[in-house]
């Protein structure tokens, strides 16, 4: 979705904040904003594609002023109450007012360096051939889903050359929507700067993004 | 923002909104067995204590002094580096791109904030914000120079859009006269900035 999050080339924002010897958090609701989003992703409640989406949907004005971990505090609380874990109610009143609903499994404080080695490998075998091969020239295909996708907005209708060939992985704009993993061949395309940002721009820069097979077409 | 928290405890009244709205959340989730507090503590001493740069400047100096890890390196990073026991959550599929004299290589995710946590722990501020997630893919030398990076007009810039689940490690350039070092101080020169692009490796005479 064309939302707050995909900020490419937005103009604006001010220098960058650089913050020496900065801490891992900056305050304990940081810590555990961050514990309490991975503990309940680790439930399968929900996957990454769809709390990726929960934090860019966002309202702009709200997305744009918010820190980053007030986002993710927002994303969870909409996710445990899409996924009917919590009630608005509930995180109104700062209470559990009715019982708890199934989960497919707890973390415990002993599972966590498993599943942290585990992760979320996204990639998938799937049949058809890849439709694109290292050097080949592509043009991402202008769309503007309602949904997620990982095709950021400078990067549609532009052209450029397949650089790296990754196997199929599961495709988020699908999978945030619950519609299951879908997998397909994913591509690093660079992109030179003109193409990107026209004739004004540094002729020495590139910039690649790593796109799926139904984000191109041949140019 | 239209919340409606109503909280009765006085011992509350210091805390700030989002204080209160976290506190809030966790206690439910807790109340309600979904999520245990350990496991959260867990978590959190993870990225706090155990995963940090240093391990991607482990990475890096391996590559340095080893021609032939560097080349699995630049082949397969995610087999390469999971061989040094750096594996898992935001490292599942990883990628090492190599600077050189001519060409430069640093890493943005516009969409979120997308980072190796295996290798560099967990992203700044600055990396999730966005003045830098904004301006890294458009104005990339202009960006390079706010950190105080200020390369030759003629080096190329690659910047990496990380969109996917695929992870970016940049292996800096190795500085001149570092030839006699070993592994554990030519890690030493590696920074955090350097392993995203905004940053060179140390200079060895900066160590002394």
């Amino acid at each position: 979705m064309n939302g707050a999050q995909d900020l490419g080339g937005m103009m604006g924002f001010g220098p960058i904040s650089i913050e020496h010897d900065e801490p891992w958090f900056h305050a304990e609701w940081e810590r555990r904003a961050f514990g309490l989003t991975l503990a309940m992703g680790a439930t399968g409640s929900w996957n990454i594609d769809m709390s990726r989406h929960a934090r860019e949907s966002l309202p702009p004005g709200e997305y744009l002023t918010s820190s980053y971990y007030e986002i993710w505090t927002k994303g969870v609380e909409k996710l445990v109450v899409a996924a009917g874990l919590v009630s608005r109610e509930e995180l109104t009143s700062g209470q559990s007012l009715a019982e708890p609903a199934p989960i497919k499994r707890v973390v415990k404080a002993e599972d966590v360096p498993a599943v942290l080695a585990r992760g979320g490998p996204a990639e998938r075998s799937i049949e058809q051939p890849a439709r694109f091969a290292v050097g080949g020239r592509v043009r991402t295909r202008n769309m503007h889903p309602q949904g997620h996708t990982r095709l950021p907005r400078y990067a549609r209708g532009k052209t450029g050359v397949v650089e790296l060939v990754h196997g199929a992985h599961v495709f988020p704009d699908a999978n945030a929507d619950g519609q299951g993993e879908q997998p397909q061949w994913l591509y690093t395309i660079c992109f030179s700067g003109r193409e990107l940002w026209g004739e004004q721009a540094d002729p020495t820069i590139t910039v690649s993004i790593d796109a799926w097979e139904s984000y191109l077409e041949p140019a | 923002m239209g919340h409606d928290h109503h909280y009765d405890h006085d011992d509350h009244s210091h805390l700030s909104e989002i204080e209160l709205r976290v506190r809030a959340l966790e206690s439910i989730l807790v109340e309600k067995g979904y999520v245990d507090p350990a496991a959260i503590d867990a978590l959190v001493e993870t990225y706090e204590v155990k995963v940090g740069p240093r391990n991607g400047a482990k990475v890096v100096a391996k590559a340095w002094s080893d021609p032939a890890y560097r080349d699995w390196l630049r082949t397969d990073a995610t087999a390469a580096i999971a061989s040094l026991g750096f594996i898992g959550r935001q490292g599942e599929h990883m990628v090492a791109v190599e600077n050189t004299p001519d060409e430069h290589n640093m890493v943005v995710c516009t969409l979120c904030s997308c980072y190796p946590w295996p290798v560099l722990g967990l992203p700044p501020v600055w990396y999730k914000s966005a003045p830098y997630r904004s301006r890294a893919v458009l104005d990339p030398r202009g960006v390079l120079a706010e950190f105080g990076v200020h390369l030759p007009e003629t080096t190329r810039i690659r910047v990496w859009d990380s969109t996917a689940e695929v992870r970016y490690l940049v292996i800096p350039m190795r500085p001149e006269g570092t030839e006699g070092m070993g592994e554990e101080q030519l890690a030493e020169l590696v920074t955090r900035d350097s392993m995203i692009g905004t940053g060179l490796a140390r200079q060895p005479e900066a160590m002394r």
